[in-house]
């Protein structure tokens, strides 16, 4: 962090609008910065920032360096943190949260997390279930196509112990599914 | 229109700005003076502080020049300043009791901030008071004669204090102890923080005071078990258990515990860390040192055979016949000292205890620094042989949690330091201190603090994780391993000991509740008992009478609890100096010929105020216990119930008045 | 026979299929009827929430509204998957606080001509249906082949136990149901602090280094306390440790080869059936010679000689042993008791 992020209302109303987004028993606002969910969680290593250091930061305003950390994309949703916060804060909601603004302000810095979601939810958006074959070559193909050779033993193996499908499965009520989700997208916007 | 039989003042007070930022205050004075003038409001005014001498010559000399019959004052809460007022009136020569204090601060410009709306509302409340005030009576107070007995229930260092500073003044005491000696947690404990010295050595100096002072009735292994009465006359049944010795003739020689072949585990002042016999006093300088016996586990009660404690005791003191017993006695006070339970850190699974052989809880850990504990003071892990050369002392374990408990324990810190200090001195281990805030507001409490850093205990800032078993680097093979992040840092560590001491929290006890109730006194959701005022009146409670003192009204530390101690001792010797006392008038009644008999009421009352007379087959007030609450008048479905101050009429022109239209 | 409202999951067809060949047979065997939910959707597991949340909330909503139109007689819904039981519960519980949650997913579900009234059918986890509602006392009668000899670790994973929205669990960190069922069975249940340590959920996609790092934590521990093989209740636990052991050794330079079934598996064994018949085989880290463990003799624990100088543990809270003929409701759970310490 080079400088400082300049105090705008905007900034400064970051932490409200998280936890309001969230939703109302978030408690977010209550952190006590104990470090309770970083002691526990097993994704801490690859962090940019442990999430008690992301409340900080949110609370702080700096809005930029909240949306691009990597914090809520590696987040695994154990929810460790979330039995153990002693402010009852609902950690893996506000992870969550912290993506969908990522995503819709375009502001993380490696897509590989994100595009995962996006793909997955293409697929639901399609089907109506997640389709683990499509979903993994795809994935791999774009974010390690170095890997997939190593990779393939494993998927052969799925393959032939029957553990994949080649072909996606459709849900018959997928037009249905997609009013739904439809009006759910515009009552978010709202 | 009839004119109005009574004369009227109403005064509204700005309370600084506390009111009249929020309400127009003179525009209520003139709108009460105009609006509610057949009422017979004959005059409203409004000034700035209502409570100072001024504000009260005010109203003094309104009634003595305008004649007024009532007086309302429009103010704070009642709780503060009704007293003020009345006294005011009562010194112009008008009963206090036809003088009502409405609240316009709490109820008003405290909770809004439309001054419009404000003004409204306390418009209505004004017109509200002087409503339900036409129909009020001249009150005169009860007196009551106080007993100078006083009863003190919870022999800890709060309960021990009590009792000597009342026993030194002259005034007889009964200590009712539920174990078989007193003396409390202090009793478990080492050594004492912030200034280390031994806890028996302070402590048994009291211990034997309270056993041989003459105006001490000492009643241990004993529960109170009924209450009647009120302040001044409270009636008193103990349930003495029956310990199985003659205390008369025992010698207190020890000789039945030496013979006695059952071996117990002592869950209670040993916490589960060592054993003691069927037939034991709890620790060597027990007060009384006269043993009891545990009925559970003596095997003479549990197979019919035994009985070596009555063969080899040389006075003929053991007594298998011996029932409970239950003793009747009168008190004018009470002080409730019950103290505390400790946090169950088995709730905090993430944390081991109960589970890893090398997590302890705060008073385990006390025993074992303890020289007449299970290991004679020697600090090692539960193989009761090794040293430990990491240890971790985590605190404020089930406390500042919402999951457990929310409120800061406030001993933890100074006690977690004390254990750091313990840990360094006697077996040189690495000590690491995992903490939020280091909370450490007493005397001479920080400058223990900066000693315990100066020892080199390391402190990590991060509430801890976890602690498991479960090693991934080989250095952390066969140890405990502390997980946690170091805020400070910002990055998790993994900090591998070999022994983890757990600063639980401080809870109410489990039966706080029921013990509660049995006084007439209430508790806080935490569960703490609620003290009647929570700066002003620490160790008074709600119910005249009762009084609170040491852990049972919320965590504290040694000091503190005997502070407390002696302040309500000081309150009650106060009161039993007056002899007599004093007692507000608001009360309930019930009229004979109207009450059915239901019995309804009965079990509603909070202050068990109300008895049935089989004779006549009705209930009846006692006017003394009845605290005026009001809900035996609710319930009763005969409309038998009236209450002074709260009559139907009082009520509904109340509402009546809160209903005028205040907009015109 | 009891009937539930049966809600499978997107894996139960593909990756987790040995979960769906098993627990058929078994939950007949001891009296439970699954009615599968018409033409259900995805739950959208962890991805969906990540993009837009109340989408992702109606997306689930569709499910427990199919479920309340179809409840015909069944009971409560029970899902097998620990991702999906989690997603079902924290929405039905969302819901049903009434502030604002319900009208808005309502208002979708409207849009595809569905409603929802939360709370009205319970939500389980198939292990908590199975040790709760059938009992152990029913699961023991019918072993005619106990696991005797084989050396089992519990492995719950996180999503079934944490958030415990529907309050099921003895506790969401090391909770003892799986314990339980697999004692029950007669095999013998290591100490697993790990139970429910996190299986690196969607990270082999996104972060593989960091799966292979929990993986490998997971597998570890077992190995070292001796462990012949590994149950998981969830099929995503169950693909991470059995597919991505191999990468994870790949990359980790090391040598793990711990085979993870399905509880319902072993259930089916004890049971009598044959091993074809519960989707055996389709494991990658093959469980095969950790079965012929199954009968052998066991060592006999050597009693330890009671150290004089050790000091006594703190009484285990609800110490884990079900009280005899409960279906199990009323256990000694750990929340329960007081501290020692507190004096009487
Ligand atoms: C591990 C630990 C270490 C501590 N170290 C220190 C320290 O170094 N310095 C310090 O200043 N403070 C310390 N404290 C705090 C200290 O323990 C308390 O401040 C003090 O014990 C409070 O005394 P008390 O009389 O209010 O309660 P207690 O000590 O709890 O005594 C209450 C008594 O009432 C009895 N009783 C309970 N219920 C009934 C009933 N219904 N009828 C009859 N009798 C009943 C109990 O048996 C007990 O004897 C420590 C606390 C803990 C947990
Ligand atoms: S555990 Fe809760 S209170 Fe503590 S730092 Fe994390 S979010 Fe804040
Ligand atoms: S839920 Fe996410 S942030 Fe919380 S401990 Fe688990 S991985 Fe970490
Ligand atoms: S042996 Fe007799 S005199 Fe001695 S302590 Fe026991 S009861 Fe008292
Ligand atoms: S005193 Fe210290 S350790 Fe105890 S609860 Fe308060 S902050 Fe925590």
């Amino acid at each position: 962090m080079s400088h400082l992020a300049p105090q705008t209302e905007k900034n400064f109303k970051l932490m409200e609008q998280v936890a309001q987004k969230t939703g109302s028993d978030s408690k977010l606002e209550t952190c006590i910065q104990c470090g309770t969910c970083g002691g526990s969680c097993p994704s801490a290593m690859d962090m940019e920032h442990t999430p008690r250091k992301l409340f900080a930061l949110l609370r702080a305003g700096e809005r930029e360096e909240v949306l691009s950390s990597n914090t809520p994309w590696v987040c695994v949703s154990c929810y460790f943190c979330a039995v153990r916060c002693p402010q009852e804060i609902k950690i893996p909601d506000v992870m969550y949260t912290l993506k969908s603004m990522a995503v819709a302000e375009g502001a993380y810095r490696d897509s590989t997390a994100s595009d995962f979601s996006r793909t997955f939810v293409s697929m639901v958006e399609n089907y109506g279930r997640s389709y683990e074959l499509g979903l993994a070559t795809r994935h791999y193909l774009r974010h390690f196509p170095l890997r997939l050779p190593s990779m393939a033993p494993m998927g052969i193996g799925l393959l032939s112990k029957k553990r994949l499908n080649l072909k996606p499965k459709k849900i018959q009520g997928i037009k249905q599914l997609n009013a739904i989700l439809d009006r759910a997208k515009e009552l978010e916007a709202a | 229109m009839n004119t109005p039989k009574e004369r009227i003042g109403v005064y509204i007070c700005h309370c600084g700005t506390n009111i009249s930022a929020v309400v127009d205050v003179e525009d209520v004075a003139q709108w009460a003076a105009n609006k509610l003038e057949h009422k017979g409001v004959v005059i409203a005014r409004d000034h700035k502080f209502m409570c100072s001498s001024l504000g009260q010559e005010l109203v003094e000399n309104d009634i003595k020049e305008l004649g007024l019959t009532r007086v309302v004052v429009a103010a704070c809460s009642p709780h503060l300043h009704e007293k003020t007022f009345r006294t005011a009136c009562e010194r112009a020569g008008l009963n206090p009791y036809l003088c009502e204090l409405v609240s316009i601060r709490e109820q008003v410009s405290w909770v809004h901030s439309d001054k419009v709306v404000a003004t409204q509302k306390s418009k209505a409340i004004v017109s509200s008071g002087v409503e339900r005030l036409i129909y009020h009576e001249a009150l005169e107070q009860l007196s009551v004669p106080i007993n100078p007995a006083t009863l003190v229930v919870g022999g800890g260092i709060a309960g021990i204090q009590a009792t000597l500073e009342l026993a030194d003044a002259g005034s007889p005491v009964y200590l009712v102890e539920r174990e078989p000696s007193i003396g409390g947690h202090m009793a478990q404990f080492d050594k004492t923080f912030p200034t280390l010295d031994c806890s028996a050595c302070i402590l048994t100096p009291k211990m034997v005071d309270v056993g041989i002072h003459p105006n001490i009735t000492l009643l241990t292994w004993a529960e109170v078990e009924q209450v009647n009465g009120y302040v001044g006359n409270f009636d008193v049944t103990v349930r003495q258990k029956a310990r199985k010795v003659i205390t008369d003739l025992c010698t207190g020689c020890g000789i039945c515990i030496e013979k006695c072949p059952k071996n117990v585990l002592d869950d209670i002042y040993e916490v589960g860390m060592n054993y003691r016999k069927a037939v034991y006093t709890p620790f060597p300088q027990a007060v009384p040192n006269y043993p009891v016996m545990d009925l559970d586990n003596c095997i003479y009660f549990d197979t019919g055979k035994c009985k070596a404690c009555e063969k080899f005791c040389p006075t003929n003191a053991i007594d298998f016949e011996q029932e409970d017993e239950m003793l009747k006695f009168q008190v004018g006070n009470i002080i409730l000292a019950t103290g505390f339970d400790l946090f169950d850190a088995r709730k905090m699974s993430n944390y081991g205890y109960g589970r890893l052989e090398n997590v302890f809880n705060s008073l385990e850990f006390e025993r074992m620094c303890n020289a007449s504990g299970p290991t004679e003071g020697e600090i090692v892990l539960r193989d009761g042989v090794t040293t430990p050369k990491a240890v971790g002392i985590i605190h404020c374990v089930g406390s500042r949690d919402k999951s457990h408990n929310a409120y800061c324990s406030s001993i933890c810190c100074m006690q977690s330091l004390k254990f750091a200090h313990l840990v360094e001195e006697r077996t040189g281990a690495h000590v690491y201190n995992f903490y939020i805030d280091i909370r450490t507001p007493g005397k001479g409490y920080d400058e223990f603090y900066n000693r315990i850093v100066e020892e080199g205990t390391h402190f990590v800032r991060g509430k801890v994780a976890e602690v498991t078993n479960a090693a991934r680097q080989p250095d952390e093979k066969k140890k405990l391993i502390i997980q946690v992040e170091d805020t400070l840092i910002g990055k998790q560590r993994r900090i591998p000991v070999d022994m983890v001491i757990l600063s639980a929290g401080l809870e109410p006890r489990h039966d706080a509740k029921e013990v509660a109730k049995l006084f007439g006194i209430s508790c806080s959701a935490d569960g703490w008992y609620i003290e009647k005022h929570p700066k002003l009146d620490p160790v008074a409670t709600m119910t005249d009478g009762v009084y609170i003192a040491g852990c049972v009204q919320g965590p504290k530390d040694i000091p503190a609890s005997i502070a407390q101690g002696a302040a309500a001792a000081a309150r009650v010797q106060g009161k039993i100096q007056q002899g007599e006392m004093l007692m507000e008038p608001i009360r309930a009644s019930i009229i004979e010929e109207q009450c059915s008999g239901c019995r309804i009421c009965n079990d509603l009352c909070p202050y068990n105020a109300i008895l049935y007379h089989d004779a006549t087959m009705t209930s009846e007030i006692n006017a003394a216990l009845c605290q005026g609450c009001g809900t035996c008048i609710a319930a009763c479905p005969a409309g038998a119930v009236i209450g002074t101050s709260y009559s139907n009429e009082q009520v509904l022109a109340q509402i009546e008045g809160l209903l005028m239209d205040v907009s015109v | 026979m009891s009937k539930y409202l049966y809600y499978p999951g997107c894996s139960m067809e593909g990756s987790g299929k040995a979960y769906h060949n098993s627990l058929m047979p078994v939950c007949e065997k001891i009296g439970l009827e699954l009615q599968e939910i018409d033409d259900w959707n995805c739950c959208g597991a962890t991805e969906y929430l990540g993009i837009n949340k109340i989408p992702a909330y109606a997306l689930i909503g569709r499910n427990l509204a199919l479920a309340e139109a179809q409840s015909n007689g069944a009971q409560d819904i029970v899902a097998p998957c620990s991702a999906c039981y989690l997603n079902l519960t924290k929405i039905d519980s969302y819901m049903a606080k009434k502030n604002g949650v319900d009208e808005l997913i309502n208002d979708a579900l409207s849009a595809g001509g569905l409603s929802y009234e939360p709370g009205q059918l319970g939500i389980h986890h198939l292990l908590d249906l199975i040790v709760y509602e059938i009992g152990l006392d029913t699961v023991k009668e019918k072993v005619v082949r106990p696991l005797t000899g084989l050396r089992v670790a519990p492995y719950i994973g996180c999503m079934a136990p944490r958030y415990d929205y529907a309050k099921r669990w003895s506790d969401s960190e090391h909770p003892l149901e799986l314990d339980w069922l697999l004692g029950a069975l007669g095999a013998e249940v290591v100490d697993y602090p790990l139970k429910t340590h996190c299986c690196g959920g969607h990270m082999p996609q996104i972060g593989p280094d960091t799966a292979y790092e929990l993986i490998h934590r997971l597998v570890d521990y077992a190995e070292e306390v001796k462990t012949d093989i590994m149950v998981a209740v969830c099929p995503m636990c169950q693909m991470n440790i059995d597919a991505y052991q191999n990468e994870t050794n790949q990359h980790l330079g090391t040598k793990h080869k711990m085979p993870i079934v399905f509880f319902t598996q072993l259930m089916g064994l004890a049971f009598g059936m044959r091993e074809r018949d519960l989707g055996f085989g389709s494991e990658l880290v093959s469980a095969k010679e950790a079965i012929q463990k199954i009968g052998s003799e066991v060592p006999k624990k050597k009693r330890k000689k009671k150290d004089k100088f050790a000091l006594p543990m703190p009484h285990p809270l609800g110490n884990g042993i079900l009280k005899n003929g409960t279906n199990g409701k009323e256990l000694i759970l750990p929340t329960e008791g007081r501290a020692r310490g507190g004096r009487a």
